[in-house]
């Protein structure tokens, strides 16, 4: 089973997200749970949701302790609430910045991850380019696919088009296949620098 | 041959010379084949005002509806003095709500007569002062304001009677209940209160109000015929005496019907839409006192010394009526029968 | 159709499918979604002939369904908590008459304190009113148990209340397999009522009762709710049959066969012990889970015979009878005291309050080492119930302080639950 946590704050869809990763899920032929922390719900406060993958029937209906992926879709919540709480040693963790985890002050927090596990998405500015709209949050999902591999981007694609219609669908599906391709990027470069700083012969 | 012509006063019942009306110019009660949708054998009290109001205003729905009726009735006097089980005095299709929700359990009924696509069955709600300006009032109000379908009866004797005569927003000012007893400075219910319903429901805007006493039969079953000629909601508000909770006679109930309409405090309209559409006017306007007077409960306004100012201010509510539904002037459309 | 979607979505499809002809809707948390989804079906025209009302209150809603019923139609609201007390005397009422309506009722805690969250204090104020109260564990549950509702109620002419979890389940999107049309009018046939309002044939329906006939009016109540402990089976199956899954029944047990230690559960809460009793199987611990799927009528019998075997049962339940002691765990223990087998009632959930797996294996083990009371709250927060208690006892004229206790706790408010 691979367990997902969405943190962000009411009004920017991170419930949407979870639900949307579910669909993605289930898409690609998984069983998929997807529900919301429910504390008061306005815009702004803080929000949580969650979403289970797994190849067989999810039973349980406890909160997610210990994730083995967060999605960070408001980078204002880090010294605020208790994000990476339970997240597992080789877990990942997607942040929605367009500055560097050093500098918003997030490198202590995944400083024990692999550091391919670990990526920053400018998720609000390609929303904007795309959608015209500061809502990072399925495009988010298109960066969760590229670093965790485990929905398909044709999955988020598949599941933005049947939640979204007209220009949001349509942005959206270019702001996730966009995201994607910047993770994989990121990714990519990160693997590499791994392999580096791991032994491997100098190019 | 000589004629002469012979002017018969009308009491407004054509109590006079009722064999000399035109057949279809007669009462459904008069007819011996009226469908006595109330039938006998019920317990209410001797000259039960209420019993005769549901009497008159379902058979003359029945009538209208070529017996295609079904009615929902409120919890109170009505109810519980005709259906002590096993024995029912309906032979109409008849179910006893709850108190509060008389309106709505209509409006389930004639919710489910339009999923089937019957227009033929029509329904009517009735109830006590109590089910329908009390505690039925968020009901009625919902019924109202969705205009769904049913025609909303109530018979007003002002007060809670099937449990002890106990006050309610339709009490008059000054009468003695056993929640407002006739003792200390100010005896009996207090003035400044209460809840005019019929003006509630024509603010509601609703397809027809009308307001008719159990003491003008021929004007209460115009009024329901009319109301079962329209679709949509609709109130229908009758006065009726009760005997033992006004310490009346149980002969007086009619003429106390028709003095609480003389002396100006029960102004009979009809009302359509938020708009009043006619008022019936006052035939010979009489002084508050010939109606209090019989009523044990405004005994206590006639004691030794009376209590001229309570009267003096039942008075002022009278002249109020008068002014407001133009009780005295040359109503609009309607001629004094 | 198997489909991805929120479970109140879910069971917004399910009852279109049963074909109700009058709907009415008032909104309250968490339930809301249920309604407007079947709202949105009446209007797009799905869902027709439909009468969808929006009324003015719960009172109102139940107070519709009853004369809707009584005229032949078949009715369904939908509501939760404090709705549901609202619309308490109709609720008695319809199950007097014995209207075969259903109702969803979205799980949520009673106030005060109002709480808008998930817990079993709902329903369960209701459990004597003579309505059938089904609860389900998974959304899948949800949208079966809604048609084998419909078939029931109109089988023996008593409603129904089919009890879902607030937020946990209505606000899941999860899989679940939507029966066809066709399966579902396989099932359910149309509604034929055994007494109906009808001008042709005129019968007077909620005449007064006296102290003569009172008591074999209600004995014959109870009568309907034992023989809807034979049908309940009996429909499953044959819902079994026609959508090709198990769904429903009286009670459902998993791996309490040969279990020393069985906990019994109500609602979703049984999908994470199962979870937590897998995790205990692997390291040698005999213990299982068994759910009624039906709580009311009791099944005793279906009940007893699951927990045959045990050493001590666990009953985790989501409410609780203030003054007494558990709900569940009082049938529970009726039910097996004699055997000389120990009930542990667990209280938990409360309010909304996360059931975690770490907490149930935690509690688990203490009833099988014995060091669990028998009535006891789990993740109970001592320090802060200690503290409230003894300023109180400090000053008697102080009434608990629910702003004390929760500036007490307020720095959970930022921990994740």
């Amino acid at each position: 089973m691979f367990k997902v946590r969405i943190h962000g704050r009411g009004g920017q869809g991170v419930v949407t997200a979870a639900e949307l990763l579910a669909v993605a899920a289930f898409n690609d032929g998984r069983h998929a749970q997807a529900f919301p922390s429910f504390g008061s719900e306005r815009t702004g406060a803080p929000v949580v949701s969650f979403c289970r993958i797994s190849e067989r029937e999810i039973r349980t209906r406890a909160p997610i302790d210990e994730p083995d992926a967060l999605v960070i879709q408001d980078a204002t919540l880090l010294h605020q609430v208790g994000l990476f709480s339970g997240l597992k040693p080789q877990g990942y963790a997607l942040v929605n910045t367009a500055k560097s985890l050093e500098e918003i002050g997030a490198a202590q927090f995944v400083a024990g991850l692999p550091a391919n596990h670990v990526v920053s998405l400018r998720a609000t500015e390609i929303a904007l380019q795309h959608l015209g709209r500061p809502l990072p949050n399925a495009v988010l999902l298109g960066g969760f696919a590229a670093l965790t591999g485990v929905v398909s981007l044709a999955a988020v694609i598949a599941a933005v088009e049947d939640r979204f219609s007209g220009e949001m669908r349509d942005g959206n599906v270019a702001a996730v296949t966009e995201a994607f391709n910047q993770t994989r990027a990121q990714y990519e470069a990160l693997a590499v620098r791994e392999r580096r700083s791991v032994g491997a012969a100098p190019d | 041959m000589t004629e002469q012509t012979i002017k018969f006063y009308q009491v407004g019942s054509f109590a006079v010379g009722n064999r000399l009306v035109d057949p279809a110019l007669r009462t459904v009660q008069s007819d011996r084949a009226r469908p006595n949708s109330l039938t006998s054998g019920h317990r209410a009290c001797q000259g039960c005002g209420e019993a005769l109001g549901a009497r008159y205003v379902l058979d003359a729905a029945m009538r209208a509806t070529n017996g295609q009726l079904i009615v929902v009735n409120a919890t109170g006097c009505l109810e519980v003095f005709s259906t002590p089980y096993p024995e029912t005095s309906w032979q109409v299709a008849w179910m006893h709500s709850l108190f509060g929700n008389t309106a709505a359990v209509a409006t389930g009924v004639a919710a489910a007569l339009k999923t089937r696509g019957d227009a033929q069955t029509r329904v009517i709600a009735q109830a006590g002062d109590g089910g329908a300006v009390d505690i039925g009032f968020g009901c009625l109000s919902g019924m109202f304001e969705r205009n769904d379908d049913a025609l909303f009866v109530c018979y007003d004797n002002g007060a809670y009677m099937n449990t002890g005569v106990q006050r309610s927003g339709s009490t008059p000012a000054a009468a003695r209940t056993a929640t407002t007893e006739s003792l200390g400075r100010e005896p009996g219910n207090p003035f400044g209160q209460g809840k005019n319903l019929p003006l509630l429901a024509v603010v509601h805007e609703i397809p027809y109000v009308a307001t008719a006493t159990v003491g003008d039969l021929h004007d209460l079953e115009a009024k329901v015929e009319r109301a079962m000629e329209l679709r949509g909601a609709r109130y229908l508000h009758v006065l009726v005496p009760c005997p033992l909770g006004w310490g009346t006679e149980s002969r007086d109930t009619i003429r106390l019907a028709r003095l609480a309409c003389e002396t100006g405090l029960f102004p009979r309209f009809e009302a359509a839409y938020g708009e009043i559409l006619s008022t019936t006017p006052i035939r010979r306007l009489v002084p508050v006192e010939a109606y209090l007077r019989p009523q044990r409960r405004f005994a206590h306004l006639f004691r030794d010394p009376p209590r001229t100012d309570d009267i003096a201010r039942i008075q002022a509510i009278a002249d109020r009526n008068i002014r407001r539904f133009d009780l005295l002037g040359e109503a609009a459309g309607e001629e004094p029968r | 159709m198997l489909r991805q979607i929120e479970g109140s979505r879910a069971v917004a499809e399910s009852v279109a499918l049963c074909r109700p002809q009058v709907v009415c809707a008032y909104p309250i948390s968490p339930q809301t979604h249920i309604i407007e989804g079947v709202g949105a079906l009446v209007k797009s025209g799905r869902l027709k002939p439909c009468e969808f009302l929006n009324v003015e209150s719960e009172f109102a809603a139940m107070s519709v369904s009853i004369g809707a019923s009584a005229a032949g139609a078949r009715a369904y609201t939908a509501t939760s908590s404090q709705g549901l007390l609202f619309m308490a005397e109709a609720v008695f009422n319809a199950s007097g008459l014995g209207l075969p309506i259903v109702m969803t009722v979205a799980n949520r805690a009673l106030g005060a304190p109002i709480n808008i969250w998930n817990d079993h204090s709902d329903a369960m104020a209701l459990r004597d009113s003579g309505w059938v109260q089904l609860f389900a564990v998974t959304n899948q549950h949800a949208v079966d148990l809604h048609v084998q509702a419909f078939r029931l109620a109109e089988e023996l002419s008593v409603p129904v209340m089919v009890c879902m979890d607030g937020f946990i389940l209505t606000h899941a999107v999860e899989r679940v397999e939507i029966p066809t049309q066709e399966q579902v009018d396989r099932y359910l046939p149309p509604f034929l009522p055994q007494q109906v309002l009808d001008p042709a044939s005129p019968v007077s329906i909620g005449a007064m009762v006296g102290p003569e006939a009172f008591t074999e009016v209600r004995y014959l109540a109870q009568a309907r709710q034992v023989e809807a402990l034979v049908r309940i089976p009996e429909l499953a199956a044959e819902f079994e049959r026609v959508v090709g899954r198990p769904s429903g029944g009286l009670v459902s047990g998993y791996r309490n066969e040969d279990a020393e230690t069985i906990v019994v559960a109500l609602g979703s809460v049984v999908g994470t012990i199962k979870d937590v009793v897998d995790a205990m199987r692997e390291e040698g611990t005999k213990i299982g889970v068994v759910s009624p799927t039906t709580f009311r009528p009791c099944p005793e019998e279906a009940l007893a015979a699951a927990l045959e075997g045990a050493h001590r049962v666990v009953v985790i339940e989501k409410a609780f009878a203030l003054g007494s002691r558990g709900i569940l765990g009082a049938d529970v223990d009726a039910l097996i005291s004699n055997r000389g087998t120990k009930t542990y009632t667990v209280i938990a959930g409360l309010g909304g309050r996360a059931i975690t797996e770490g907490s149930l294996r935690r509690v688990f083990g203490e009833a099988i080492r014995g060091e669990l009371e028998a009535v006891n709250f789990l993740d109970l927060d001592r320090g802060v119930v200690d503290r409230e208690l003894a300023r109180m006892a400090d000053d008697p004229r102080t009434a608990p302080s629910i702003e004390r206790v929760l500036r007490d706790v307020r720095q959970s408010a930022a921990r994740i639950v």
